[in-house]
């Protein structure tokens, strides 16, 4: 629950982005975020709130150990768990 | 998110060699210090995860003991927190709340058994959806709110948008910082630095570790939750014992600034006041729990409700719960092997105590990822 997904924004509507998480879109809202967001930024994603703005430059370093927790379907894997119960707390975007 | 963008940050964050070196470095940095154990403590569920997933604790030298502390959301919300979630479901108020909460022992059951004797309780995985359930009844819906700042200011920024009217929020926010002082202040602690979690500190920025550092004169240092970020902050932490310079880090500059998100903050403190609570098992912690504001009191759950929480006490607690030391593990005195109910009486399926409930919880990580994750052991079995 103290974990953040990082997901990169294709479309922004209002306080409401509708963010890629690899594949998967979601609306994500965007109350308390940082800084301004634009699509193509990464932006780090709580309970369906986005945290915080990621520098493009640093974007890749954080996204490597979600791509694996996500890759495999292991049920009993906790942390890839939490993290999909992050993705899930987003609606589902447009596609 | 291109594979080769995945590739490239996996080379970077998953590179044995580097792995290796960190650990070496790790190793001849404790042996300087020359205290066994040197202790160092995290306050996050995530890293305690990504440590045993990843099998981190193999790299860590023998002397270097590194524990994890209150960094369990729901296994510090108390009893009596509990009991009042317990209370309103009962009183036949729609409760929500996150999955993780619902087995979670009060005096008198969870808000599991209480669904179980025909209670409405709604298993969400944000506050969204709890104000979503709300505005397709007239029935009221109390969100149970758990988490730490992360997660507090996503309750704030929905109390600040103004949820429906029959939505309020009973919340067990909790705040980390404040129990960092009294981790750092338990008799008989050997903590002598400390890991901060890299999410909780997007909201608060690094600074929020400066007054702590000069009381305490304890180095804190700021980490992420890939294992080479894990390693990485690990090796700053001790290099920082062994030089005797209690500073704040930040090896999360991606993440974390240092002044954190300062909108976040401002919603934050709009809604909430930090006042002092017990923590499960541990301490009262002097601001350690997030309460709505007086401005807020029309959505808060504990003045809208009248919770009768004694009405739970003629059930009598399972005697087990006497026996365990989930207190002693989050304050980072024990750990779940030195429990005689780990893995036996308390299992994930019958919990005795939070700690196993939760996927952030110490019992239950060490549990799912072999129980006792110190492989360094094994490692010194075989070689002579």
């Amino acid at each position: 629950m103290c974990l953040g997904v990082p997901g990169r924004v294709i479309e922004v509507d209002g306080l409401v982005a509708t963010v890629d998480f690899w594949g998967l879109r979601k609306q994500v809202r965007l109350d308390v975020v940082d800084a301004p967001v634009a699509p193509g930024d990464y932006v780090l994603n709580h309970v369906g709130f986005a945290i915080r703005r990621i520098p493009a430059s640093e974007a890749e370093d954080t996204l490597a150990l979600y791509a694996e927790l996500l890759a495999k379907e292991a049920p009993d894997d906790l942390m890839a768990a939490d993290v999909r119960g992050e993705l899930d707390a987003a609606p589902r975007g447009k596609t | 998110m291109s594979t080769r963008a995945s590739d490239a940050a996996q080379l970077k964050f998953r590179d044995p060699t580097a792995a290796r070196a960190l650990g070496a470095a790790i190793e001849k940095v404790t042996r300087e210090i020359g205290r066994d154990p040197v202790s160092v403590m995290h306050v996050c569920g995530s890293h305690e995860q990504a440590i045993a997933r990843f099998g981190l604790r193999a790299a860590f030298p023998p002397a270097l003991d590194v524990i994890m502390g209150p960094g369990c959301p729901v296994c510090i919300t108390d009893v009596p927190e509990v009991d009042e979630g317990v209370a309103l479901a009962r009183q036949g108020v729609r409760v929500a709340t996150y999955g993780d909460m619902l087995r979670v022992p009060g005096s008198a059951g969870s808000l599991a058994d209480a669904r179980a004797a025909g209670a409405r309780v709604d298993v969400v995985y944000g506050i969204s959806q709890a104000v979503e359930l709300a505005r397709e009844t007239d029935e009221e819906v109390v969100f149970f709110a758990t988490g730490f700042e992360t997660t507090a200011v996503a309750t704030a920024a929905e109390i600040l948008r103004g949820p429906p009217k029959n939505f309020s929020v009973l919340s067990a926010h909790k705040y980390i910082p404040p129990v960092m002082e009294i981790v750092a202040e338990m008799p008989g602690s050997r903590v002598e630095g400390f890991l901060a979690a890299g999410h909780a500190a997007t909201i608060t920025g690094s600074a929020v570790f400066e007054p702590f550092v000069e009381r305490h004169r304890l180095p804190v240092v700021v980490a992420g939750f890939e294992p080479l970020d894990i390693l990485a902050g690990l090796l700053r932490l001790v290099e920082l014992i062994r030089e005797g310079t209690p500073l704040v880090e930040n090896l999360y500059p991606r993440c974390v600034s240092r002044e954190g998100n300062l909108a976040a903050q401002e919603q934050l403190w709009k809604v909430f006041r930090p006042l002092g609570g017990r923590w499960r098992g541990i301490a009262h912690v002097p601001n350690g729990n997030l309460r709505l504001q007086d401005s807020w009191a029309h959505l808060d759950a504990r003045r809208r409700f009248d919770i009768d929480v004694k009405a739970l006490w003629d059930f009598a607690a399972p005697s087990l719960v006497q026996q365990c030391i989930c207190g002693e593990i989050m304050s980072g005195r024990q750990s779940p092997t030195s429990c005689k109910l780990f893995g036996k009486e308390c299992q994930p399926e019958t919990p005795v105590g939070a700690c196993m409930v939760s996927s952030e919880g110490t019992c239950r990580i060490w549990h799912q990822y072999g129980g006792h994750p110190q492989l360094r052991n094994v490692g010194a079995e075989v070689t002579p």
